[in-house]
């Protein structure tokens, strides 16, 4: 059993989740067989010879000046080349805003089904099984799959990388016949402001509802946030009222987030919230109310006035970067 | 862009966000009793930019298209009362077919339309999946953009701004088109009650539709291990020192 990693880059530089993916990757081939092989579509070579590091063998580069900016059509060609050239037996892509959009346009050409967003890969009985997060992680769901290749994405910040030490991984060239401009063009990338960091990314997270009364206060959310190090996240409530835009929603009509911490502030904790937040490794709550559902769920849970104890919890952890 | 121009919208029927899940006797599926179906909340952005395009030019038509048993046709009937024109029931009872199975479906009712634009809602929130847009695109052989966070149309091209890690890409794309609609592109409208009523006199065209072999199978649902609550570390800002060392010492997450 072969497998095929596709490579994420952006700007030239390849995305951190791809070290994820081959890890997955390597440990998949360990048990199943290898050897991991990525395919990446860019404009110019990203440093691809270093992932030899993070678990690739050999890289195959589709490169087009169509491919400076991400382009899903000619993308998809290039992978879909990929694996009619290494015949894997899975497929993994990231569940990024990139390999979203890419996977199933990969599963359609070749008329195979995909697992998105996976969380957790396995094998049973000689075949690849895969665990998913459905309805924003109110219920998992567990698959498997009757054609070959098997194509998952798999969520950032779930799988850790590897480290082979001074290994290289082979590039060579893949051919990809392209006619023309791409008919969905990307033109330019505006960047948010801030550069922050994608909630799904982050590390720590820190969420204000409606309990913060009015969109001026979330400098208090943001403060908090800066001194951890957090991206600021927001309840449903909050961004239908306006007071934070819609990227910031965690939920089910949001994102759906792993932390290490996450912090609820003046989030009471309705179910499609809980939804979207519950597989953090820790959980904070801080709400007035001592009944509130978000406590059912938190590991910390601290009842009392969030404009009382936000501002104290700030200072503590400043002090305690000062220390450190 | 003149003529008769034909949008394709397609909608899902999901459980409401806040159903609490229960799996059903086969181990495999959602348990539907007890739940409230409503339209997936991403497809009404989708009906709602389309009905906005169909406003702009000031002609043509908006279809709304979905699969699966009699119930959908309530959906159907939602987004006939938003304001679209007439409706595509792809009959299928039992189970939900795979995403590729469903854009196969899709593929075949929407190709003979020879739509200008086809809308859906970036993802359901039911399975999550996000995959029938990209593959309904491939197999019709449009362009397609998905997560689409804001839309300009001129003449017969369009700019569009879709959301990526850390920043949005802008995109320009030629018609005919597939899209995908993320939160925040508009505001949908509500159904007014002349939208409701006259929604109920619209067509709905049924076709029965047998899907392939699984591409993919469901073994299991099942649900989280639940989360035991915690401690209450204190109250008011007088916890605060203990919730930081805990966070530091026991957590180790600070």
């Amino acid at each position: 059993m072969s497998i095929l990693v596709f490579i994420e880059q952006r700007d030239g530089n390849v995305r951190s989740v791809t070290r994820e993916l081959l890890g997955e990757a390597t440990r998949l081939a360990s048990s199943v067989g290898g050897p991991v092989t990525g395919v990446c579509a860019a404009a110019a070579d990203p440093g691809l010879a270093q992932l030899g590091e993070a678990g690739a063998a050999r890289v195959l580069l589709a490169c087009h000046e169509r491919f400076a900016f991400y382009d899903g059509e000619g993308y998809a060609m290039a992978v879909e080349a990929a694996v009619r050239d290494v015949h894997p037996k899975v497929v993994l892509f990231a569940a990024s805003a990139m390999g979203r959009d890419l996977a199933p346009r990969v599963a359609a050409r070749l008329g195979v089904g995909l697992a998105s967003d996976c969380t957790q890969v396995g094998v049973e009985d000689g075949a690849l099984t895969a665990s998913r997060p459905v309805f924003a992680g109110k219920a998992l769901q567990r698959v498997r799959f009757p054609k070959a290749p098997a194509l998952l994405s798999l969520r950032p910040k779930v799988f850790a990388a590897v480290s082979i030490a001074g290994a290289t991984a082979a590039v060579e060239p893949l051919a990809v016949a392209m006619a023309g401009p791409a008919r969905a063009r990307v033109t330019r990338v505006a960047a948010v402001a801030g550069g922050r960091l994608d909630l799904t990314e982050s590390e720590i997270i820190v969420s204000g509802g409606r309990g913060l009364k009015g969109p001026e206060h979330f400098a208090l959310i943001e403060e908090l946030a800066g001194a951890l190090g957090a991206t600021v996240g927001a309840s449903r409530a909050v961004v239908d009222a306006g007071w934070r835009p819609h990227h910031d929603q965690v939920g089910q009509t949001g994102k759906t987030v792993s932390p290490k911490l996450y912090v609820a502030i003046g989030i009471s904790g309705a179910i499609q919230h809980l939804a979207g937040m519950s597989s953090s490794k820790c959980i904070v709550a801080i709400n007035k109310d001592p009944d509130a559902p978000i406590f059912k769920v938190a590991d910390y849970g601290l009842v009392g006035d969030l404009f009382e104890v936000v501002p104290a919890l700030t200072a503590a952890v400043r002090k305690l970067n000062a220390q450190t | 862009m003149g003529g008769n121009v034909i949008q394709v919208v397609c909608v899902k029927r999901v459980p409401d966000t806040e159903t609490r899940v229960k799996v059903a006797s086969d181990g495999r599926n959602l348990d539907p009793a007890g739940v409230t179906w409503v339209l997936n909340p991403y497809d009404e952005f989708a009906v709602e930019q389309a009905l906005r395009v169909r406003e702009k030019l000031g002609a043509g038509e908006v279809i709304v298209i979905s699969m699966g048993a009699a119930g959908v046709q309530t959906t159907l009937r939602n987004a006939l009362a938003m304001g679209a024109d007439r409706a595509i029931h792809l009959r299928h009872e039992g189970v939900a077919p795979d995403s590729l199975e469903v854009a196969r479906a899709l593929e075949a009712a929407i190709r003979p339309l020879a739509p200008a634009l086809v809308w859906l809602g970036k993802q359901a929130v039911d399975d999550d999946a996000a995959q029938v847009g990209p593959m309904l695109a491939t197999l019709l052989d449009l362009p397609c953009v998905s997560v689409v966070a804001s839309f300009e149309l001129s003449g017969d091209a369009a700019t569009l701004e879709r959301e990526i890690e850390g920043g949005r890409e802008v995109i320009e794309v030629r018609l005919p088109a597939l899209l995908t609609t993320d939160k925040g592109l508009n505001e949908p409208r509500y159904a007014s009650l002349k939208g409701i009523m006259a929604a109920k006199r619209k067509p709905i065209e049924e076709f029965a539709v047998t899907p392939g072999a699984p591409n993919i199978e469901v073994t299991a649902l099942t649900l989280p291990p639940p989360r035991s609550a915690g401690r209450r570390v204190g109250e008011g800002a007088a916890a605060v020192p203990e919730l930081v060392r805990l966070l530091r010492e026991e957590a180790r997450v600070i």
